[in-house]
């Protein structure tokens, strides 16, 4: 009983502890004169692709594959790392973000693309299971996206 | 303080190329130990870029990017000579910084 108790305790104090170091750590890092957005956290804990564009800023986004290019393999054999490029012809980029839709959390990255940086970004990914990888492009203030699905034949969330 | 970075930067054609390889175990709070408690989410949340004192790429990370984050881009100017500087930050308020010399 008093073991229960106890393990409640840690656990309120140990989330707690964590929120207080995320807001410090990244309050200090940020130095006048830099323009870094605060982390998204609406957007971040999104369960679904739209409640994720929606915290973006990017309800309905118009639909182009051909103005964005994504490279996914079609089948991943190892979930827990999946390469995900994406470039874009589309100009005036100013953000590119990655979502997968059936991860519990389906927002994995964005990107803010300063003028002068190419609107091309490469990283890797972790795929629960199959699922549509979604590339989301925002160019001269009006959101992009399309989607690719992946197999993915052996998960990257085990454990 | 974090485990340093692999970073490479090239300069070709005017713009310069720059692959980073973090080291970070980029912990979801999703799995479960042989105990079966949760493993506490334990991610990077910002990567930033800096070259010639402005910010060249800034990135937000969620708990989908895999263990030892990998991240490719390119900007455009930069000289063989000149310091590229990545830092990240997680959501455990630790962060790491390191540069590296763009090569011709």
């Amino acid at each position: 009983m008093s073991k229960e108790i106890d393990l409640g305790r840690r656990k309120a104090l140990s989330t707690g502890g964590i929120g207080l170091l995320a807001l410090f750590g990244g309050a200090s890092l940020l130095r006048p004169g830099e323009a870094l957005a605060e982390w998204n956290q609406p957007a971040f804990t999104s369960k679904a692709v739209d409640e994720a564009l929606s915290s973006l800023g990017a309800t309905n986004p118009e639909e182009s594959s051909v103005y964005i290019r994504l490279t996914v393999p079609e089948i991943a054999e190892n979930g827990a790392v999946v390469p995900v490029g994406i470039s874009t012809s589309l100009p005036k980029v100013e953000q590119i973000a990655i979502m997968v839709d059936k991860n519990p959390n389906v927002l994995a990255a964005v990107f803010t693309i300063p003028e002068g940086t190419a609107p091309e970004v490469t990283t890797r990914v972790k795929m629960g299971k199959t699922a549509h990888v979604v590339a989301l492009v925002k160019s001269d203030g009006k959101y992009y996206r399309t989607s690719k699905e992946v197999k993915v034949t052996a998960g990257g969330c085990g454990g | 303080m974090g485990k340093p970075m692999k970073i490479r930067a090239a300069v070709k054609d005017g713009m310069t190329e720059v692959k980073i390889l973090m080291q970070h175990d980029m912990e979801t709070g999703l799995r479960k130990d042989a105990d079966g408690s949760l493993i506490p989410a334990w991610f990077i949340t910002e990567v930033k870029a800096e070259y010639d004192g402005r910010v060249v790429l800034d990135a937000q990370f969620g708990q989908s990017i895999s263990k030892n984050p990998y991240l490719m881009f390119s900007f455009k100017g930069g000289s063989a000579g000149e310091k590229v500087k990545i830092s990240w930050v997680d959501n455990k308020g630790d962060s790491r910084s390191d540069e590296v010399t763009i090569s011709a």
